[in-house]
């Protein structure tokens, strides 16, 4: 508590697109409460702080850290582990922090391949040069130091302990409210606890669901759904069906399948997997070839299944052989088809 | 237990845990007694090996054979031609490949909280 006798808070972006700071700001006019209610000890998005000003901090005087962001070179861990120190309360805030989210998809690729990607190959890159981003600069001024890219990208609680979870890209604003409000009052789930609802998607969806059977799958530019039935029914890849609910099923809502933004429901362990499993159940097929031929209209079955969990999923990224010291990613690259023999 | 049971997750936890490959088998199609446990087995290996295919998985690691209780044979077969096609491809070690980069979790909350 600080002297005026409010909890204290601080808020972090690690490895983030700042969507989750503005989910922050979504809950309007309840910020001005925030405010009041809060001693924000550390925001480096809207206010003036220095890491010192953390450092300076007694261990576990901040009351409640929101961490929002993926964890991916030194400088996110280092603040993670400060944070986690000074805080009483650590709370995993959003899809990235909880389980990698956009970030953690660059454990598809090694850093070898995401460097050469960013800083030599994509078309909008002018690097002549080909200077890549290094350690340790000399300046006039001394030596300057940057923070170094991982391999690997991690949720929060792969590096740190972490009490609470509120899950979403970003968190929807009445879970906001929820958080803090529950924070406020003390009266707080189980540590460990995710801060949401224990239902999928498909309980919050209003659109009417039969018997699916899947004949072939659709991009989303390759119909214009009907926005009624439901958009697994008509071929369109949602991840609804294994996808925790608390969003109020916006995607759907508009026409477009769930992306899996508040991760597997309760009790899962590879969100992934779980799709695999209830997609593939679901195909209108019973030979390998016939199986094959509507698995080829959906490409990218990892990315779809994995695309906010894979930090956090069983296998975390894709296979690095080391060779030598470098270690390169190296995913099969043809895709596998069904043995032709398994008709009988 | 029925093929149709068997979650995805069983054979990627199985993977992560140091398994080199993984071997499914069931009844032959049209032999299943709940109709369509086997049926659904397929499809999901079918879009289990593609999506590990892109995580580096070789999908010879991953295999689906049918063998009723009258088929030793076939079935000794089956599992000796994996085995084949495992020694050829080698470990696969999947946990040494995540322990090695990055960080390394911590062993406890104390140590993590006071260093």
């Amino acid at each position: 508590m600080a002297e005026n006798g409010k909890p204290k808070l601080a808020l972090y972006w690690g490895s983030s697109c700042g969507g989750c700071e503005i989910a922050v700001l979504a809950i309007h006019e309840k910020i001005l409460d925030v405010a009041a209610a809060f001693d924000i000890v550390f925001w480096p998005c809207v206010m003036d702080f220095k890491y010192s000003d953390v450092e300076a901090y007694e261990d576990g005087e901040i009351d409640v850290c929101l961490y929002n962001g993926a964890i991916r070179n030194d400088e996110n861990l280092h603040i993670a582990q400060l944070l986690r120190r000074k805080s009483k309360v650590m709370v995993a805030f959003g899809s990235c922090a909880m389980e990698g989210c956009m970030p953690g998809l660059a454990n598809f690729k090694d850093r070898e391949q995401m460097l050469q990607f960013i800083y030599k190959d994509s078309p909008s890159t002018d690097n002549p040069e080909g200077v890549l981003p290094q350690l340790r600069v000399e300046v006039p001024e001394g030596d300057l130091e940057l923070p170094e890219f991982w391999n690997t990208v991690h949720a929060l609680d792969q590096v740190v302990p972490v009490e609470y979870y509120l899950p979403g890209c970003p968190p929807e604003a009445h879970w906001i409210e929820i958080a803090v409000g529950a924070i406020l009052s003390g009266e707080l789930p189980p540590p460990g606890s995710v801060i949401g609802m224990n239902v999928t998607v498909c309980d919050e969806c209003p659109r009417t669901r039969s018997e699916k059977k899947i004949t072939r799958f659709y991009r989303p530019q390759e119909i214009i759904p009907d926005p009624d039935i439901c958009l697994l029914d008509q071929g369109l890849f949602c991840a609804g069906i294994a996808t925790r609910a608390g969003c109020g099923a916006l995607c759907p809502s508009v026409n477009m399948g769930c992306r899996g933004c508040y991760g597997p429901n309760e009790g899962v362990v590879d969100g992934g997997a779980k799709l695999i499993g209830a997609l593939a159940s679901v195909l209108d097929a019973e030979t390998p070839e016939e199986i094959d031929a509507i698995l080829d209209t959906l490409p990218d079955p990892a990315g779809y299944f994995y695309r906010f969990s894979l930090a956090h999923s069983l296998l975390t990224r894709t296979r690095l052989e080391m060779e030598g010291k470098a270690p390169v990613a190296s995913p099969y690259a043809e895709v596998p088809r069904l043995d032709p023999s398994l008709k009988n | 237990m029925c093929t149709g049971r068997l979650d995805p997750t069983f054979v990627i936890k199985a993977l992560r845990e140091g398994a080199d490959g993984v071997l499914v088998m069931g009844c032959h199609p049209g032999q299943c007694h709940y109709e369509a446990g086997n049926y659904k087995a397929m499809r999901r290996m079918g879009l289990l090996r593609r999506t590990l295919a892109q995580f580096g998985v070789h999908p010879d690691r991953i295999r689906l054979g049918w063998a009723s209780a009258a088929q030793g044979v076939q079935f000794t077969e089956t599992v000796i031609d994996m085995t084949d096609d495992i020694v050829k491809l080698g470990p696969l070690q999947w946990n040494d490949t995540i322990e090695d980069l990055g960080v390394g979790a911590f062993a406890t909350h104390e140590e993590a909280v006071h260093g």
